[in-house]
């Protein structure tokens, strides 16, 4: 036992010598408990929601309290409200879902802005064009048409790019997003010749109401798509293929996917979704056409797609919270007076905290100091397990090495047989090993 | 009638040039900061906030000399848009985030914190420092030809085309430059080969998040003359597409950044309608996509997007 206590002083060098390299050590969480990430994300909620408020402190030092009550007065405060939650809710969470499958397939489309904003177009063309001259319900199914084409081919252009030639999607549907605005522009200054160049509220073309409500019609359609997409990526083949073209191109290639078949499918889908939600913009909900119309949902529905795991149910909660963010930080701010601008402030705070604590989710952080000691006590109590990681140790620290190759030389008989791979380089060092000998007698 | 023109759109292409050049650096690590609207929001925060500082030390608005108040205003942006390359860094490099989404989320951060920290500020002052601000060596109104051209452009002018030129030559001739493009090629190869991925990755997005954010700092105290009324945002995205549209070299980008300005002040300058004007408007996109088209079917190596571009590095994970 009297060499092990040698051992530990030496290690304890090591140690010393690693903590230089690195204080902080990060690996991958492997065997995590289930209940871990849903913990570490509702802390993250709360933290965020504190922080959030300690924000709102800081530009109008009363408004402590008033961000908490105000917060879901803004949401649940009537049903007016609620409806208005659950319309954002439904509308970010559709241009996420539409974003989903392509995210699964890495294929980076940042252009589901853009992708809206052209279903919206191709909505309202026709309407401008054809209201009045055919049945209201024979318009609204061609608004539907018409705008999943007008996604479509907005997501169709960089996905053929990206399958024939590669070209990279990020930077090619971002400029789409700011080519599909101007187009929106030219198209309002042709149409409105007045020097105001805003399109009024459009008569026909119009969602029915149920109860007297807007919106409802809408947020049942979401739901029903939620379903549709959840099912499409979970149990059919067309969902397995584009996850096997995420996890590895090489992989699909092998087992025979035709790589560009499925990204320009996936991108038709993908944009066709997107032009629903410009649909249900135009025809649910504003009943007009401007360049502001997605008001940067395809932006945050990105967010709310990567924090909802890619995974369509996870992702109605996620949306569920992001509205809620927004609105109730745009009451907040009214009844604090506080400005415009300080919602968006105040979600991307939450937005920031909700991002870093997905760092927690996925790995294990240790500090070294924590590390070392459970070593030292692991080593003190058996001394055969420290010779399960001399392999590492002789990578990093042949000096280290030779001491436990001298080690392994003293207890070789009843140690694993893999030590015998060291005993001809402790034979080499032998004077090392007989100094070792020196320390521990 | 022409000089006049040029000279604006000389003076109007350094916002752009600011952003892409300090968009490069970050790129050519690897890093796509879609922040980088955001980041130059944060600049013209910090240049504001250090101006009004300066101006609040002084007894009287006479006093204030223009030497100080652009070296308060740059160094104030620099790092107050350091500070967001910072958080960027902190969350792709340290958390390992992804990169798009952390961008983004900067964007829409820095864009509303601009409006709103603006829109708080004292502007008593402002236009007296924005002409300083303006000042070239020769008065604009009172010369002509190239001469009006070349030298009566302000401190900022000067500053980004001699920034973007020290870029390209340290990118291209020194070993910083050799390393921070293999970071951004391969950065297993890499970091195999010695190179700190994360220690180039954190200096390349801090200085050039802080260069883009001089941006924000010309665009409110120069170009509109202490003016805070308007966003940075749209050119923002502008300084992105140029990036792109300078195939990733910023020597290219001082022209870069002059046809995009040109385009995008024809309209003001041409009898036209609203019509044309938004299809003008539309052409810096449009090229731009063509660009990033062409150079991926025919491109050469030298001319791709950094191979690693938008991907986060662990070492564990190969």
């Amino acid at each position: 036992m009297r060499s092990v206590t040698g051992k530990v002083s030496k290690f304890d060098a090591f140690v010393d010598k690693l903590k230089k390299e690195s204080p902080i050590h990060i690996s991958k969480r492997m065997d995590a408990p289930k209940w871990l990430p849903i913990v570490i994300r509702i802390a993250a909620v709360v933290v965020a929601f504190l922080v959030c408020a300690i924000v709102t402190v800081f530009f109008e030092p009363t408004a402590f309290g008033t961000f908490f009550t105000e917060m879901f007065k803004g949401t649940f405060g009537t049903e007016r409200r609620v409806i208005n939650l659950f319309w954002e809710a439904a509308i970010l969470l559709l241009i996420a879902l539409a974003v989903t499958p392509a995210f699964k397939m890495k294929f980076w489309n940042i252009g589901a802005e853009g992708q809206v904003l052209m279903g919206s177009l191709m909505s309202a063309t026709c309407i401008f064009y054809l209201g009045g001259k055919m049945s209201e319900g024979g318009l609204i199914v061609l608004c539907l048409l018409a705008s999943m084409v007008g996604g479509a081919i907005w997501t169709l252009i960089p996905a053929l790019f990206k399958a024939k030639w590669n070209t990279n999607e990020t930077l090619f549907t971002l400029m789409l997003n700011y080519i599909a605005t101007a187009i929106i522009s030219t198209i309002i200054a042709v149409w409105v010749k007045t020097g105001s160049h805003v399109m009024g509220i459009m008569p026909n073309g119009h969602l029915p109401k149920i109860g007297g409500e807007d919106y409802i019609l809408n947020i049942l359609i979401v739901a029903l798509i939620t379903v549709l997409v959840w099912v499409y990526l979970k149990f059919s083949k067309h969902g397995y293929e584009l996850s096997v073209v995420g996890e590895s191109i090489n992989t699909a290639k092998y087992i025979g996917i035709s790589v560009p078949k499925v990204i320009i499918r996936t991108m038709i889908l993908s944009g066709a979704l997107c032009g629903v939600a410009g649909w249900l913009l135009v025809n649910g909900a504003s009943y007009t056409i401007n360049t502001t119309l997605a008001a940067g949902r395809g932006f945050t529905a990105i967010l709310v797609s990567w924090l909802g795991h890619f995974d369509p149910l996870t992702m109605v909660i996620t949306s569920f919270l992001v509205a809620f963010m927004g609105r109730g930080a745009a009451q907040v701010s009214t009844i604090a007076n506080i400005g415009g601008s300080f919602a968006d402030i105040v979600t991307s705070v939450f937005f920031f905290i909700i991002i870093a604590s997905e760092f927690f989710v996925n790995y294990k952080v240790k500090f070294s100091f924590s590390h070392s000691k459970k070593k030292v006590e692991g080593e003190t109590t058996q001394n055969t397990s420290e010779d399960d990681s001399s392999d590492a140790e002789m990578m990093s620290d042949t000096s280290q090495a030779t001491d436990s190759e001298a080690q392994a030389d003293e207890i070789l008989e009843e140690s694993s047989p893999e030590l015998h791979r060291g005993q001809p380089l402790a034979a080499k060092t032998s004077d090392v090993a007989a100094q070792n000998k020196e320390v521990t007698e | 009638m022409f000089w006049t023109f040029l000279t604006s759109t000389i003076k109007f292409s350094t916002l752009f040039l600011y952003g892409s050049v300090g968009e490069t650096i970050t790129e050519k690590s690897g890093h796509l900061n879609l922040g980088i609207p955001g980041i130059m929001c944060l600049g013209a925060i910090g240049g504001c906030y250090g101006v009004r500082s300066y101006i609040d030390s002084l007894g009287s608005l006479s006093q204030m000399s223009g030497f100080a108040v652009v070296v308060v205003g740059i160094i104030c942006a620099f790092l107050f848009a350091a500070l967001g390359g910072m958080i960027f860094s902190f969350f792709t490099v340290t958390l390992r985030c992804n990169q798009n989404i952390t961008g983004l989320t900067i964007t829409t951060f820095g864009v509303a914190l601009n409006s709103l920290m603006l829109s708080k500020l004292d502007t008593r002052g402002f236009y007296e420092a924005g002409r300083l601000f303006a000042k070239g060596i020769v008065d604009a109104n009172t010369t002509d030809g190239l001469v009006k051209v070349l030298f009566s452009q302000s401190a900022l002018v000067y500053i980004a085309i001699a920034t973007a030129i020290i870029t390209a030559i340290v990118i291209k001739r020194t070993r910083v430059g050799l390393n921070l493009r293999a970071v951004g090629e391969n950065p297993a190869t890499a970091d195999a080969a010695g190179i700190s991925v994360g220690k180039y990755r954190y200096l390349a997005t801090l200085i050039g998040s802080g260069i883009a954010g001089l941006g924000g700092l010309f665009f409110i105290m120069d170009f509109l003359t202490g003016n805070i009324e308007y966003g940075i945002d749209t050119y923002g995205w502008l300084a992105v597409a140029l990036v792109i549209f300078t195939i990733w070299k910023p020597n290219w980008a001082i022209l870069g950044s002059i046809i995009f300005a040109a385009l995008y002040r024809m309209p003001i300058y041409l009898n036209i309608g609203q019509m044309e004007r938004e299809i003008i408007k539309m052409l810096p996109y449009i090229v731009t996509v063509l660009v990033l088209i062409i150079t991926s079917i025919f491109g050469r190596k030298s001319v791709q997007p950094p191979a690693a571009l938008g991907t986060t590095y662990f070492r564990e994970e190969r």
